[in-house]
């Protein structure tokens, strides 16, 4: 049984979680409020009257063909992150849990990106890639491949995909390693005595035990996808070529603060905020009860 | 059933040595224990047969082939983990088909040997559930159950009992013995629990300290163990050792006596004097707890019909000089 700690008053509690609520409140409920209620108007170019539309924004956007784009784009680029960084961390993690010696220096070698932040990790990528002086585009010239990004669709939605797992693995490293870890030794050995090699062991036995943790890495790893790889973007492609990679909350930013449609922009926000809700929905209530054994 | 010898059979862990060349020859059907305190390598021993641990000298064989290379599914073998190591995604039913699916056995067969297996086990109630809807109890069979339906020449049981509460332990204990002789499979059976030892092994080998101290009949080894290490662990309560030279034996040598065979006598009589400490009355038997000249614990084993000597008195102790096991300073027998 979970041990309760009960207080005797009202106020204590209250001034403990204050500091917190009042985070919450200025920083999340406050601009979400603003976002909802300006996705109802259009504001004059220069921000001195607003005209109520009621669901005007929203009707405009779902039948927008580059707002639809985007939502296309988005998936393509959550799924493509969420799959590289996890199949990747998983692989590591896997070699990781077997060896004996060095396993100290190999986890914290591969724990390193995940301190980089986005926008600087963008950087680096981008420097390695530029399409001028990036050493990765040089060998790969020398290869006889030109390597443009900013004229190439694929190669710039690839880079960002590529910029934004990089990070991304040491975090999923990390929860894979741990859940491996957490998988009884003895129950290996059993299967093993049972007949399983190492590939049917990992199909039949680890993968299984493992789901609590990759269902749990699945929902994060999209929601950052989702919602932080704009430093990424930003810092690589801008979005471009051709919005190739302008992803829902790239556009957000693109079309409220670069196209100045702050109504549109609003919409937007509250659309997303919609989709993170279901998300967290989604986590909470039908993973965390289905997969524990 | 098969065989399965062991060549001075050694285990090192870089520079250690944790196993110092093992001997043993088990006969077909043979129920061989490995008993020693935690820590004297009987697992590491177990695991090196079934081939979880590399062999780093010696040779094992099963059935006359050589098995040192072979990976452990190889060896035909099929073990019980102290934990039990069921898969807990997995139901009762699919926990023991795991290994026939694997094997890619016909799926009538599969269901015939499983349910072969539940009815031997009892366990027909609980195919459909997860090993955590299970009670120990029921965990331990379906372990067992998993090891019967691939029908292997060899069982081994790596302290199967020792998560069970006392009574189920007799219990499961009965089972397991019962259970080896019906299939007639050569068993090797880990424990620290002397008791176990003793019920139920055809021969066993106590272990000290990565080296075999002696291989016999449990009641061979009771009545003749070859070491002061021997004479200490099995038995309960445990061997008396005294010095020698305060009974008048010879210097630098120790004398055990086993406590059922010393009878309290009037104090000067008898072979030593005693001054009782407590008595432990279990009905059938008591235990009399004593310190002897030079200040060293003696326990005395008795009828439950015999007077108890009240705390604190001074008592004789007597015993033949038929029941003494004499051991040199280095702990033999001699």
């Amino acid at each position: 049984m979970e041990k309760r700690v009960t207080f005797k008053g009202m106020w204590l509690p209250l001034l403990l979680v204050l500091p917190q609520m009042l985070i919450t409140a200025v920083f999340f409920f406050y601009p979400a409020g603003q976002a909802v209620w300006q996705s109802l108007f259009i504001p004059d170019p220069f921000g001195l009257s607003m005209q109520w539309v009621g669901l005007g924004n929203f009707e405009f956007l779902l039948s927008d063909p580059y707002y639809r784009a985007s939502f296309a784009t988005t998936a393509v680029f959550s799924i493509l992150v969420t799959v590289v960084s996890m199949g990747v961390a998983l692989y590591l993690a896997v070699l990781a849990d077997r060896l004996i010696k060095g396993s100290g220096t190999y986890r914290t070698l591969l724990i390193w990106p995940y301190a980089v932040a986005p926008a600087v990790a963008g950087v680096l990528w981008l420097f390695m890639f530029n399409t001028r002086v990036g050493v990765v585009t040089w060998y790969l010239g020398q290869l006889g491949y030109d390597w443009n990004h900013v004229l190439n669709e694929g190669e710039a939605m690839g880079l960002v995909v590529v910029a934004s797992s990089w990070g991304r693995v040491s975090y999923n490293f990390l929860f894979f390693l741990a859940g491996l870890q957490a998988i009884p030794k003895s129950v290996i050995e059993a299967a093993a005595i049972d007949g399983a090699r190492f590939w049917m062991r990992f199909r039949t036995i680890v993968f299984p035990l493992l789901s609590p943790t990759t269902f749990f890495l699945l929902v994060v790893n999209i929601v950052y996808a989702f919602f932080e790889t704009f430093g990424v973007i930003h810092t690589i492609t801008s979005g471009g070529p051709q919005q190739a990679t302008t992803i829902l909350v790239y556009k957000v930013y693109a079309d409220g603060f670069v196209g100045q449609d702050l109504g549109s922009s609003a919409a937007q926000s509250v659309i997303l905020l919609l989709i993170v809700s279901v998300l967290t929905v989604i986590q909470f209530k039908f993973i965390e009860r289905r997969v524990h054994y | 059933m098969a065989t399965v010898s062991l060549e001075s059979l050694k285990k090192s862990y870089g520079k250690t040595e944790v196993i110092h060349g093992v001997d043993i020859d088990i006969e077909d059907g043979e129920f061989i224990v490995i008993v020693g305190p935690s820590g004297c390598g009987k697992s590491t021993l177990l695991r090196m047969v079934a081939g979880l641990e590399g062999v780093s000298e010696g040779e094992i064989r099963i059935d006359g082939e050589r098995v040192n290379e072979k990976e452990p599914m190889d060896r035909d073998i099929a073990m019980v983990f102290q934990n039990y190591a069921l898969y807990p995604h997995m139901s009762v039913e699919q926990n023991m088909a795991y290994g026939l699916k694997i094997a890619k056995m016909p799926k009538a067969e599969i269901n015939a040997r499983v349910a072969e297996a539940a009815e031997l086990l009892q366990l027909e109630p609980y195919l459909k559930r997860r090993p955590r809807q299970l009670s120990g109890g029921q965990r331990q069979r379906v372990a067992m159950g998993r090891a019967i339906v691939r029908r292997p020449s060899v069982f081994l049981f790596d302290e199967p009992l020792s998560n069970l509460d006392a009574k189920l332990r007799v219990q499961m204990r009965l089972e397991i013995k019962k259970l080896q002789r019906e299939l007639g499979v050569t068993a090797l059976y880990v424990t620290h629990d002397q008791v176990e030892a003793m019920t139920l092994a055809d021969r066993m080998i106590v272990m000290n300290d990565g080296a075999v101290d002696q291989i016999g009949a449990p009641l061979e080894v009771y009545a003749n163990p070859q070491t002061e290490f021997v004479a200490g662990f099995i038995g309960s309560p445990p061997t008396n050792f005294i010095a020698s030279e305060t009974i008048g034996g010879q210097a630098g040598t120790k004398t055990g006596i086993r406590p059922e065979h010393v009878v309290i006598a009037p104090v000067g009589q008898g072979n030593a004097t005693g001054l009782v400490l407590y008595a432990e009355p279990l009905g059938a038997e008591t235990l009399i707890h004593l310190t002897i000249a030079g200040g060293e614990a003696f326990t005395v084993r008795q009828d439950g019909a015999v007077a108890i000597p009240a705390e604190g008195d001074q008592v004789g102790l007597s015993w033949s000089d038929d029941v003494e096991m004499r051991f040199d300073a280095s702990g033999r027998r001699f």
